[in-house]
């Protein structure tokens, strides 16, 4: 919403200056959002006459003007314009003047061997218009030495404001004004809206035709003809008024309902009668029908937008925009004046709907001031016969204006409640009033009554923000908030909160860099990792490949590792801890945490070294992080089975299923399928792990925070090397596990220290090197007794592996 | 008694001349070996007299002790002469570059560190942490929250819709967090106080605006919270988490459909050759939204608007992240590049604490 410093001194008398204006305006909840002010950005330009313009010698396109400023002795300025000569009045700007069309700051200059002391500017030059054409050519009357915008009307400051949808009230200057008033900036005026007096009867009816439970559309409908008008451009005062805040001026009639629009929130709409045929008609439109609008463009219409028919068809949209055929031109000598209340959802979804966005829809689908309707009527009756004559008729009216009384009974005591504000009761009483409401009654509770045009208040919460946004919310002081117990604070985080924290930090320290990425993805990669469930994919993406919520984090980061492979970094590490969704429903949402390493982003070291040869990631590299992830989250890993092969996105010979038991799988490790990475269009190997924390096990509740008693062995652990032959196909972590069942008493630790495959085994073989640890508990081991238990671990080895001791 | 004097001359003599082990052994073997010149003495002491003991015990038990002694240090000479020229041998190069250890690489993104940050100051004053799902009903998201009918932000055109189901019922992609705090409250009894951290969406692409972005919000709910314990909130908020002695906030009416009375927020700030510093300077910067819970709210979740009360308050958890460390764009957030997250993101172990600091 814009207007002019001088247009709100029409409707509030105050001395105060812009900056105060704008202050107040800020602090009653009106944000401004930018004041123009031509005046201090033109405060250099003065009116100047040319004493004398003589041919440049030095250029045929250039004059030497001597100009009178207005102060002291003339001065010699080189001008270019084809218009300067002698006599002539117009705009000088001295050396050091900031000329904003052409954004240069004015010097001293010598041209072509003449010193020029300043410039004769164009229109163009101080931004005024686009008429570079020649310099500004001013009357005889302009007083030589005043500033040119004050002369010229410039001086007044365009302040716009940012208008919340609820102050519908707002989005006209009377209502902005009333505002102030009440904030302390001055007085309201009132505005005189004198009856329009006529004994001739309107002779065009109108008729509200719709069924009983869409009487809201059009509550009231009131129509009015005045004879006789001369229609053609409004006076200045109007059109300065107009452009000021970027409307165009059309004709006198139209200007009309613009001014009305703006200066006290009234849209109305003129017809030219003479273009109206037989009575007009309120209704639905119809599918098929059409309109051109007053923007020249065509709209096709259905049963969702209200219309104003004719005995020709649609004749205007309503309170949205009028049609061409029945506007008003130069030609209009009878005009029919509209002013309507509108349902404001039915015109928000027209105008949407149409994409029309008019000054009409804006403040309809906010809510106009119904009480407003008939007055609004007779205040543009008034106007127009001023500013075009003409005779106006009574007015006819369908509906009625609906009643909108109410009353909130208010404790004065409810401000404090909700702000912490004391406040004197006159002051909050007095702020009421101002704004329009209607205060009864006297003590602690009153009875508030909102006036017609604050449709948006409901109750005393409404009050308690009208009272203190004038009081100013500077005056509600800070009050420390006191803690619900007086104790040291107890912890917040549920377990979930504190593992999805510390799994980022954990892989972070594992040298991977956390990416966030889209939660959604492309519908075809969504079906490739387990989802595009038709319940997840967007209606309106804003993307075509951002449609489906992700199942996975995989995915992202593997397109994120490709586009960061594309810039030259191949060797990337990233992961995501974030939401991953298996349904729609709210228990399918999961906690994912997420892995991806690229090239030779080993967690020892990124890419090549002199310490060796650069090693490319490998399958295990991930399930170096998830196991790392998994005991830095405290998880008990003891019955973790770790299950060759992945899900489908995983190479099936180099990943493997997490879990325990084969309910509580948890996630999975691997290298990514070459499939998927094609259907990725991406470059690989890429290896990755995936694991879900709100599955993981929950640590055990314990009643005290005491560790297990620590008991230390007294006597030396032992250490002996076994190696077994085994088919290359036996999983060497199995043998370590059931290697150390061979003797559970005995046997803490088996390490697998050794695989290898070559000529030295058969083919089809592998050795398989295990350190066996040994604790005696009770006593040193005698050779015979270590032999013993390394026994045992060889018939365990031949039982369950067919291994071969080797030799 | 010239050949004692003789013999530890020549013995020790020989000690100081002997370059390596060996020869010092072969001194030591001549000396006090089985056969050696000193132990030969020290046999004959037995044969002697008691006055002739007397007087050589302690001479030959001099010389003996003096040998000994001598061949201890030249050992120890030796010893430590055999270091050094091992030492002078042994020589790596400590200009060899040594692989960056994984701490040093790996980077935490600033909204998780953020995230991190937030939780330290609200959840020492007692607040917790609530959340919910990302895919939301038209129910939480809007109605319970006072949006009216018709308001534009549940147009197609503002918010993420999933199809309709088969009783016309379509879900939507949260738009703010404050559908956590409508669970919030239908979940628990007052008083409450709770922060909702989480992802939100809006149909919204451009310089300023993701598709996706983070906010926090938070919601206090008890018999007493006024607009006035909000602003100290929010205040010692802001002074905590941009780390700064103070700040100057302006506090504004404004409208959200779920309170009333409704703030918008304003930080003072200076521009300083393109530096944004708070606390400080001329400008005002739009930082978050709150107010008053509406009454409608509470009514529509069972609370009663004359017995309880609170406030409820919203940030973009992105945009104070980049006002706090002057990232200049949002769109690289969700990017993954990695120039940038080694740059913007976090070490691992800056761990936000209020007792040693939210940011290193």
């Amino acid at each position: 919403m814009k207007f002019t410093l001088s247009w709100l001194k029409n409707h509030l008398d105050t001395t105060a200056s812009v900056a105060e204006v704008c202050a107040a305006l800020n602090k009653i909840g009106l944000e401004v959002e930018a004041v123009e002010d031509k005046a201090t950005a033109l405060a250099a330009f003065t009116i100047a006459r040319v004493i004398e313009a003589k041919q440049h010698p030095n250029a045929d396109r250039l004059r030497v003007c001597m100009v009178d400023t207005g102060a002291g002795e003339p001065v010699q300025v080189v001008c270019g314009a084809p218009n300067a000569r002698t006599g002539m009045k117009s705009v000088f700007s001295p050396p050091g003047t900031y000329i904003p069309g052409k954004d240069i700051t004015l010097g001293k200059g010598v041209i072509r061997g003449v010193e020029s002391n300043g410039m004769l500017c164009s229109s163009a030059e101080l931004e005024l218009s686009n008429d570079h054409d020649g310099i500004i050519d001013l009357p005889d009357d302009a007083p030589v030495g005043m500033a040119y915008a004050a002369w010229a009307g410039l001086d007044d400051p365009v302040i716009e404001i940012a208008v919340t949808p609820n102050r519908a009230d707002a989005l006209g200057v009377h209502g902005i004004a009333r505002d102030l008033a009440a904030a302390g900036l001055g007085t309201c005026k009132d505005i005189n809206v004198k009856p329009v007096k006529s004994t001739e009867p309107c002779p065009v009816s109108v008729s509200l035709a719709f069924d009983a439970h869409d009487r809201h559309l059009c509550p009231s409908f009131g129509l009015r003809l005045i004879r006789g008008v001369r229609n053609g451009p409004s006076p200045g005062w109007v059109q300065a008024r107009l452009r000021a805040i970027g409307l165009r001026p059309i004709n006198a009639l139209v200007d009309v309902t613009n001014f009305m629009t703006f200066a006290v929130n009234r849209p109305l709409h003129v017809f030219d009668a003479d273009k109206v045929h037989g009575n007009l008609v309120v209704r639905r439109a119809k599918a098929g029908e059409s309109i051109v609008a007053l923007d020249g463009k065509t709209y096709q219409l259905g049963d969702d937008h209200v219309v104003i028919v004719d005995d020709n068809g649609v004749e205007s949209l309503a309170g949205v925009m009028g049609g061409q055929s029945s506007g008003c031109d130069e030609n209009t000598v009878n005009v029919l004046v509209e002013s309507a209340l509108w349902d404001p959802l039915t015109v928000a979804r027209t105008g949407r709907a149409l994409g029309i966005n008019s000054d009409a829809r804006y403040r309809f689908e906010r809510g106009v001031d119904p009480d407003f309707c008939l007055p609004g009527l007779d205040l543009a009756t008034q106007m127009i016969v001023e500013l075009c004559g003409g005779e106006p008729t009574q007015f006819v009216l369908a509906g009625e204006t609906p009643d909108t009384s109410r009353f909130i009974d208010f404790p004065w005591s409810e401000v404090q409640r909700l702000t912490g504000l004391v406040l004197p009761v006159p002051e909050m009483k007095l702020a009421l009033v101002e704004l329009g409401f209607h205060v009864s009654g006297s003590g602690d509770n009153v009875r508030v009554s909102p006036p017609s045009w604050r449709g948006d208040i409901e109750g005393k919460a409404d009050l308690v923000e009208e009272i203190v946004r004038i009081a100013g919310l500077d005056r509600v002081a800070a009050i420390p908030f006191p803690r619900l117990v007086d104790e040291v604070p107890k912890p917040v985080l549920t377990v979930l909160q504190k593992r999805t924290r510390l799994a980022k930090r954990t892989l972070a320290t594992r040298g991977l860099v956390e990416a966030v990425t889209w939660s959604f993805i492309a519908h075809d990669e969504a079906t490739h990792f387990g989802g595009g469930k038709a319940a997840l994919r967007l209606a309106n993406p804003i993307a075509a490949d951002l449609s489906d919520m992700r199942p996975s984090l995989l995915p992202g980061l593997i397109r994120a590792a490709q586009r960061n492979a594309d810039r030259g970094f191949g060797d990337v590490a990233l992961f995501e801890v974030g939401q991953v969704f298996l349904g729609d429903g709210e228990d399918d949402q999961r906690m994912s945490a997420a892995a991806l390493r690229r090239g030779a982003a080993r967690a020892s070291g990124t890419g090549r070294h002199w310490d060796g040869a650069a090693r490319e990631i490998g399958a295990l590299d991930a399930k170096e992080d998830a196991l790392a992830l998994l005991s830095s989250l405290g998880v008990a890993t003891g019955g973790l089975q770790i299950v060759p092969g992945g899900p489908d996105w995983m190479h099936p010979g180099r990943s493997a299923t997490l879990q325990f038991g084969p309910k509580g799988v948890i996630g999975a490790f691997g290298e990514i399928h070459p499939r998927t990475l094609k259907l990725l269009d991406v470059k690989g190997p890429l290896v990755a792990f995936e694991l879900h924390l709100d599955g993981l096990p929950l640590p055990k509740a314990k009643p005290t925070k005491m560790k297990p008693k620590l008991r230390l062995a007294e006597f030396q652990p032992v250490t002996r090397d076994l190696a077994f032959v085994v088919d290359a196909g036996v999983a060497a972590g199995e043998m370590a596990r059931l290697a150390a069942q061979a003797d559970r008493a005995l046997i803490a630790d088996v390490a697998v220290f050794d695989i290898y495959e070559g000529d030295k085994v058969e083919a089809g073989k592998k050795s398989v090197a295990l350190a066996v640890t040994l604790q005696p508990t009770e006593k040193t081991m005698t050779d015979a007794e270590i032999e013993a238990v390394a026994g045992k671990v060889v018939a365990e080895m031949v039982k369950r592996f067919g291994a071969s001791l080797r030799g | 008694m010239t050949d004692l004097s003789t013999l530890e001359r020549d013995t020790l003599a020989a000690i100081a001349a002997a370059p390596d082990e060996a020869a010092l052994e072969a001194v030591r073997i001549a000396a006090l070996g089985k056969a050696g010149a000193i132990s030969g003495l020290l046999k004959m002491l037995g044969a002697m007299t008691p006055d002739e003991r007397k007087e050589q015990g302690p001479l030959i038990n001099g010389l003996r002790d003096r040998v000994t002694a001598a061949l201890s240090k030249a050992r120890e000479c030796l010893a430590d002469a055999a270091l050094n020229a091992r030492l002078a041998s042994e020589r790596i190069d400590v200009s060899l570059p040594v692989r960056e250890s994984p701490e040093a690489r790996g980077r935490l993104h600033p909204i998780s560190q953020v995230i991190d940050e937030i939780t330290a100051i609200f959840g020492d004053m007692g607040f917790s942490i609530a959340e919910g799902p990302d895919v939301e009903t038209d129910d939480l998201n809007f109605t319970k929250l006072n949006f009216p009918e018709g308001h534009p932000a549940r147009e197609m055109h503002d918010t993420f819709f999933f199809a309709p189901d088969k009783d016309g019922k379509r879900k939507l992609l949260r738009t703010h967090t404050s559908p956590v705090q409508v669970r919030t409250m239908l979940a628990n009894k007052p008083p409450m106080r709770v922060i909702c951290p989480g992802r939100t969406y809006r149909c919204d692409s451009d310089q300023t605006h993701t598709p996706m972005f983070h906010q926090v919000e938070g919601l206090v709910i008890d018999k007493g919270s006024n607009l006035g314990h909000l602003k100290w909130i929010l205040q010692e908020f802001c002074k905590s988490f941009f780390e700064v002695p103070d700040v100057k906030m302006r506090f504004r009416p404004s409208f959200f459909p779920f309170t009333e009375p409704s703030v918008e927020v304003d930080i003072q700030c200076s521009r300083k050759g393109g530096e944004l510093r708070f606390g400080e300077g001329e400008d005002w910067l739009e930082i978050l939204g709150c107010g008053m819970v509406h009454p409608n709210v509470l009514r529509n979740v069972g609370i009663d608007p004359d017995v309880y009360q609170g406030f409820a308050w919203g940030m973009g958890i992105d945009r104070i992240a980049m006002l706090k460390y002057g990232m200049p764009d949002l769109r690289p957030f969700f990017e993954a590049d990695v120039r940038w997250l080694q740059h913007y993101g976090f070490r691992p172990l800056d761990f936000p604490t209020l007792a040693g600091g939210l940011s290193g």
